[in-house]
């Protein structure tokens, strides 16, 4: 059902794309000797859907911004349904049909079944989203990152948090962490016992809870993060354990000083906001972000906003139209579609002008981006704002956060 | 201490609600001794009702449970008699089959109709909690439990008292000699399906105001149903309920006491010993 | 050979011969693709037959076979990645992994008298506890996963598994045939009979002084056995594990669809049922991609199972054996 809208508000798009080119901020676009066919591989269906459709959004507004931009790429689709091997025959598909390139896969199960099949076939990969660091750490030749590995996640956003003491002058001494038991819950959970002690936080992590991913419910989680008695507390979850996390707090009137995500989706999706109401106001999610300063995010927000009105323009969006972005920079650069020659191009990439926080897209030996930079969200008045680093930020942070009682 | 015994209470409360879901697959394997493989996806279909039955008129889901319980009667009533009947005398494999089946095609049906995210219904009372004498009872969980053992006793009346409700347990003593004395045997088991729909269903409503439904939580379920049955003891009222109780608390324990993550773990392990120990069930009767 | 062959319809063994002719060619007209979908059939065939043994010959039902699948996959990778282990021999350790895992829970269930649904419902309980246990096994890298080390697809390495899906094609093919082979001689020799004894009719057996207690924790360890191996395989394939997909009660239930389909106790039902399903799969995805409803393949899924059980329930394959005239001994 939801493709079909896709496809439906896609003719929209075309129609905001023309809007777009009267404003005037484009340039006419150059005849291509061949283009960019890009496989993009995500979970459409099965329980990650609303995610893969996500990212999939962010793909398709990429290709007409792109072509006024003066690249050209085509897109072809493929459904994981969330599960790895379909992943891997569904690439094996595409690059038989003709794809110079794949993209994908949000899930690090599906991204790393992806990545053996482009390995094996020489076909280039890049990653808009995925976290698990194994994956750069298989000494593939054909794998590009763009997104922070758990290890970057971890370690930028306990920076971002000492910053948030410093901001706002308070710091608690303790903190109780609670992660999901999934790939990059416990990606995350290794960094974190590492990096707290490295960075030399000012708190102490007096307790670690992990959970199933398919908890029903988290009272009895919630109740040991309690009992904890810390006066932080962080969280590693997904969108529908957040939400049930966040309601088991109100309910048990747990108030730490604070509720911060690092590193992990769930607390800045539109349905957290929306189930939770005014109890999801002030939490902190610290995560890669886009950047309200750089003109091609306003040029992809604003179409993006025409396209998809009712669709939320988040992380899934950016760095999925980022992998558009590099590949099809690549593209431009080799002059063709012969593999060797993409490969050597995007390990050439040197992309100043992009949508996420950070610097130049740029690929390590590894094929990793290393320069990619966290930001810390904070809901306020219903939307994920950016209040750090000053630099980039929107609003001033509030920390410690209101109550449950307190909130209206 | 405290926290201790917070924790045990919301783990009893959740076991009731748990009883009741297993209760339903309880009386089905008791009288008819189908495994109703479909069971957690029947309920998933209860709670998908409520959830549009909430949305189109602002219905409150207590005041819904009976409306619920009606509806997954018929459909479960019509399910035996047009489909599984056939299946009575089959081998286990094949009933196994059809059931798993009718749970896939229900499971995809929900998801080509809801999509694939996780719903729940917003009541006003979501975040309430009671404060009774330093112990935290959830509001929303302990009229969940109260829904569940008020079913429980009614269902438990319905086969103690009623002339339906004898004949049934007639039938599950013993199937030949009930046909003997000239019990309509089919209908009857029409009857034992479509009521232990309606448990599920019912037990789907409650359950909707404690997690959130989603296509996929089905398959858990079933599971889960399986587990508390056979723990309490298979064709056993007062065994589904007390294995609901047991299992709604060793959960929330072993979650707090050991690591959550390694909550399911415990239930399996105490299937796995109650199989091999005692395997018709701490009230169970030997078959 | 002449042994094997005796007693089976001449027909019958031309169209065997025919499919494994065509089988062997196949890699050399089809494209990766369709190769990597064979690969899928065949991992499908082999298992369903693994299974077979246990239920369609003995008639234990088991929903839990993901549990050897899972313990020959990660014993043989781990064993690769932590000390280099060469996978044929991790494969071994892998199978002893699984025939103890087998025979321990056929032993203990069948000491205790669990029988029918119960023991279904006791290996469902083994695999999923194995399975969280796995999530928590940082050795094997817990739920983050195990990953081996990514082939350089230069050439095939048959010592090492490394090596294109074509390798593993033939790999597989080899094997399913040779399961097809065991089984048909199994069939005809004494296990084979007292087997089928068993699933008639248990009591009767034991009554004829068949020791039906050692017999099934034979085919319960038999078919563990064979299903680790096409574990380690997969693991070797597919170069990343993780407990929430190897031990996964949906993979338990794949692996008795096929059998089942094409037909219980038969010696090509889960070979001619993995085809069924697998192309049904591929048909239904393409078809859904360009439909774009969300569920619309599990529901035709479904509804073929339904379908199938309800109109055929000894399966396609006896079915399809009657109309070729396969079955006509025309020795």
């Amino acid at each position: 059902m939801r493709h079909r809208l896709d496809r439906r508000a896609f003719g929209r798009g075309a129609a905001a794309t023309g809007a777009w080119l009267a404003a005037g901020a484009w340039r006419r676009a150059r005849a291509q000797p061949v283009p960019l066919r890009l496989g993009v591989v995500l979970p459409r269906s099965g329980y990650e859907a609303l995610i893969g459709q996500g990212c999939q959004r962010g793909y398709d507004i990429a290709v007409p911004i792109l072509r006024d931009m003066g690249y050209a790429v085509e897109l072809m689709n493929a459904d994981t349904e969330s599960k790895p091997d379909v992943a891997r025959t569904q690439a094996e598909k595409l690059i038989r049909e003709g794809a110079n390139m794949l993209s994908g896969a949000w899930d690090s199960g599906q991204t790393a079944a992806l990545a053996q099949v482009s390995e094996q076939h020489g076909v280039p990969l890049v990653i808009n989203i995925g976290a698990d660091p194994k994956i750069t750490e298989q000494g593939y030749r054909y794998v590009f990152r763009n997104f922070p590995t758990a290890v970057m996640l971890a370690s930028g956003a306990l920076s971002l948090i000492g910053d948030l003491f410093e901001a706002t002058g308070k710091t608690p001494k303790t903190a109780v962490l609670m992660v999901v038991n999934d790939t990059f819950g416990q990606a995350a959970q290794n960094a974190f016992s590492v990096l707290i002690p490295k960075l030399g936080m000012p708190f102490r992590l007096v307790e670690t809870i992990p959970y199933d991913a398919q908890a029903r419910d988290l009272s009895v989680e919630v109740a040991k993060a309690k009992a904890a008695g810390a006066e932080l507390h962080l969280a590693v979850t997904r969108l529908n354990d957040g939400i049930l996390m966040l309601r088991e707090m109100v309910k048990q009137r747990y108030e730490p000083m604070g509720v911060i995500s690092p590193g992990a989706p769930g607390f800045y999706e539109r349905q957290f906001i929306k189930t939770l109401g005014k109890y999801a106001e002030y939490c902190f999610s610290n995560n890669a972000w886009m950047d309200p300063n750089q003109e091609l995010t306003k040029t992809v927000e604003t179409v993006f906003a025409k396209t998809f009105p009712e669709d939320p323009f988040d992380l899934n969006v950016g760095f999925s139209f980022e992998a558009v972005l590099i590949a099809a920079d690549a593209h431009r650069r080799a002059g063709s579609v012969n593999a060797q020659a993409l490969v050597e191009a995007l390990r050439a990439t040197n992309i100043g002008k992009r949508v996420m926080i950070g610097g130049a897209i740029r690929f390590d030996a590894k094929g990793q981006n290393v320069d990619n930079r966290l930001a810390s969200l904070q809901i306020r008045n219903g939307r994920p704002t950016v209040v750090l680093p000053a630099a980039n930020a929107e609003a001033k942070p509030v920390f410690p956060v209101p109550g449950w009682s307190q909130r209206t | 201490m405290l926290t201790y015994v917070s924790i045990i209470v919301a783990g009893l409360l959740t076991g009731c609600v748990y009883g009741l879901m297993a209760l339903g697959l309880s009386v089905i394997f008791g009288v008819t001794r189908i495994v109703n493989f479909a069971h957690g996806e029947m309920m998933v279909v209860g709670m998908y009702a409520v959830l549009v039955l909430n949305q189109k008129l602002g219905l409150d889901p207590f005041v819904m449970t009976p409306v619920i319980a009606a509806g997954l009667f018929v459909g479960g009533y019509a399910l035996q008699r047009g489909l599984v009947n056939r299946y009575i005398a089959r081998p286990e494999h094949e009933q196994f089959l059809l059931l798993l089946a009718v749970a896939i095609m229900l499971t995809s049906s929900t998801l080509m109709v809801f999509g694939p995210d996780a719903r729940n219904v917003q009541v006003d009372y979501a975040y309430d909690s009671y404060e009774i004498g330093g112990v935290l009872v959830d509001k929303v969980r302990l009229l969940a439990a109260l829904g569940a053992v008020g079913g429980v006793a009614a269902l438990w009346a319905f086969f103690r008292w009623t002339r339906t409700g004898k004949s049934i347990r007639a039938c599950a003593d013993n199937q030949v000699g009930a046909q003997v004395v000239g019990l309509d045997v089919k209908r009857l088991y029409a009857v034992t399906f479509g009521i232990g729909a309606a448990c599920v269903g019912a037990a789907g409503v409650l359950l909707l105001l404690l997690v959130d439904v989603q296509p996929y939580i089905a398959a858990d379920f079933t599971l889960l149903a399986f587990i508390i049955v056979i723990v309490g003891g298979l064709g056993s009222m007062p065994g589904a309920l007390l294995g609901g109780l047991l299992v709604g608390v060793s959960e929330a324990l072993s979650g707090f006491m050991v690591l959550p993550s390694l909550k399911s773990m415990f239930s399996f392990a105490l299937l796995i010993v109650v199989l091999l120990v005692r395997p018709q069930g701490l009230l169970g009767r030997r078959a | 050979m002449q042994e094997m062959l005796s007693g089976v319809p001449r027909r019958a063994a031309l169209a065997l011969a025919l499919f494994v002719a065509a089988m062997l060619a196949m890699p050399l007209f089809a494209g990766s693709y369709v190769v990597s979908v064979l690969v899928v059939v065949l991992f499908s065939a082999y298992l369903g037959q693994a299974w077979n043994i246990m239920m369609g010959f003995a008639g234990q039902l088991s929903l839990g076979h993901a549990l050897y699948v899972g313990l020959g996959a990660y014993v043989s990778a781990a064993l690769f990645v932590h000390f280099g282990l060469p996978p044929w021999i991790g494969m071994l350790a892998g199978m002893a992994a699984a025939a103890l895992a087998g025979s321990l829970i056929a032993a203990l269930s069948f000491r205790f008298g669990v029988t029918g649904v119960y023991f279904a419902l006791l290996t469902i309980a083994f695999a999923e506890f194995t399975r969280i246990v796995f999530n928590h096994f940082g050795w094997v890298g817990g739920s983050s996963g195990l990953f081996l080390p990514v082939a350089n697809l230069a050439r095939d390495d048959l010592v090492n598994l490394r090596g294109s899906p074509a390798m593993f094609y033939y790999i597989l093919l080899a094997l399913t045939l040779c399961a097809l082979a065991l089984g048909h001689l199994l069939l005809r020799r004494r296990v084979g009979f007292y087997w089928q004894a068993i699933r008639e009719d248990q009591e009767a057996a034991q009554a004829l002084g068949i020791d039906v207690f050692r017999y099934k924790i034979a085919a319960v360890t038999l078919s563990a056995v064979m299903t680790a191996i096409a574990g380690a395989l997969m693991a070797f394939y597919d170069n990343n594990l993780y407990p929430d997909t190897t031990f996964a009660i949906g993979r338990s239930i794949d692996i008795i669809t096929a059998p089942i389909i094409g037909g219980l106790g038969t010696l090509f039902g889960p070979i001619l049922g993995a085809f069924v399903l697998t192309v049904l799969s591929e048909t239904m995805t393409n078809l859904s991609s360009a439909i774009g409803i969300n569920g619309l393949k599990q529901w035709i899924y479904g509804a073929t199972l339904l379908a199938i059980v309800m109109l055929q329930p000894a399966g396609l394959w006896p079915w399809l054996r009657a109309r070729l005239r396969l079955d006509e001994a025309k020795r």
